[in-house]
């Protein structure tokens, strides 16, 4: 009795599933035209900003280049990926944020320490120099 | 004698058939496979996690060897970031020709992602060819190794999507648009945007953030 409804109950979530993953993979012709004419704006910009060079402060100019670059990774998991929150159950997410934590502590934690280490040797280098 | 470890199997099978469900789940076939591919993607997205730190950490140290602005080309990187982007729409129209079951526009439409895949890796490679003949060679210095190391990973990957592809129309073409085809498809999909992904981070942080350093 148990059993037998236990495996009802299975395959109910396996239907369930495999029914909202079909519905929720696929897009539409809209989203696929507005993901594209973002990406282009998104990526005309950057490179119009780098290559005629209208803001004289270059760390500005770096700085709103990566505002652009994390928008445009937005619009394209948002609009080619078709991520959601209820992809899969929720589990697509769940392992993107995973993946996200990890990479930022990678990324951070690599260039923090690697700057300090490079800051810190500095003075050796001066003495090295000074020396005659 | 023989008897004896007979009987306790029996028991054995007896006792395990009683006390665990044998009778699992259904598990659908191909039930798992985008969860399970895009796992898939989020380790590659740590590859790419660490070369990007990689070049980070490397990307200023020229050897007094060239540096970025004296070997890279915006214009070309842009003209590969437009064949880039203009696949992804394709694809995307493809995957569209397959939700309506139509079997040539969705092959026309894989084949002129094709397209611009190729011409993506051939503008790849010419500049790479280019950078070699002017002697910067990953050899050169911890930039270059670094910079050939990012880029030339996500090429092997274009490459590898490529292959996949012509795998994919040739599939197409035998079986037409099966569950197991359509499911192929979607994970070359999620696989082609992911890579898009990627190279916005690489046009990003090793191209524009060259040329301003």
């Amino acid at each position: 009795m148990s059993a037998a409804h236990e495996q009802g109950a299975g395959h109910g979530h396996g239907h369930d599933h495999g029914h909202d993953h079909g519905g929720e993979a696929h897009g539409t012709m809209r989203d696929y035209v507005w993901g594209f004419v973002l990406s282009v704006i998104l990526t005309a910009i950057p490179f119009w900003l780098v290559m005629a060079g209208p803001i004289a402060d270059k760390s500005v100019t770096g700085l709103i280049i990566t505002a652009f670059a994390a928008i445009q990774i937005v619009v394209h998991m948002i609009f080619f990926l078709h991520m959601n929150a209820r992809a899969e159950g929720g589990w697509n997410m769940l392992a993107l944020i995973f993946t996200i934590v990890i990479v930022v502590i990678v990324l951070t934690g690599s260039l923090w320490v690697m700057y300090h280490l490079n800051a810190n040797m500095m003075p050796q280098s001066h003495q090295m120099d000074s020396l005659p | 004698m023989s008897i004896a470890p007979a009987a306790a199997a029996v028991t054995d099978a007896d006792l395990t058939a009683r006390y665990y469900d044998l009778d699992e789940h259904d598990h659908p076939e191909g039930g798992s496979t985008m969860l399970g591919f895009w796992i898939y993607l989020m380790s590659d997205l740590l590859i790419f996690a660490m070369l990007f730190a990689t070049f980070g950490v490397l990307g200023a140290n020229y050897a007094a060897g060239p540096g970025p602005r004296d070997l890279f080309d915006l214009p070309l990187v842009a003209l590969n970031t437009s064949m880039l982007l203009f696949s992804s729409i394709t694809y995307g129209f493809a995957m569209l020709a397959m939700q309506k079951g139509v079997v040539r526009q969705t092959q026309l439409w894989l084949v002129i992602t094709g397209l611009f895949g190729a011409a993506f890796l051939g503008i790849e490679l010419y500049e790479f060819a280019h950078l070699i003949h002017e002697g910067a060679t990953p050899q050169r210095s911890a930039f270059l190794s670094a910079f050939f190391t990012l880029v030339g990973t996500h090429g092997l990957h274009v490459t590898f999507g490529l292959i996949w592809l012509v795998v994919l129309l040739v599939q197409v073409e035998q079986r037409g648009l099966i569950p197991a085809n359509r499911r192929r498809l979607m994970c070359l999909s999620l696989f082609w945007h992911f890579l898009d992904v990627v190279w916005i981070g690489v046009f990003t942080f090793v191209y524009l953030m060259g040329m301003l350093r």
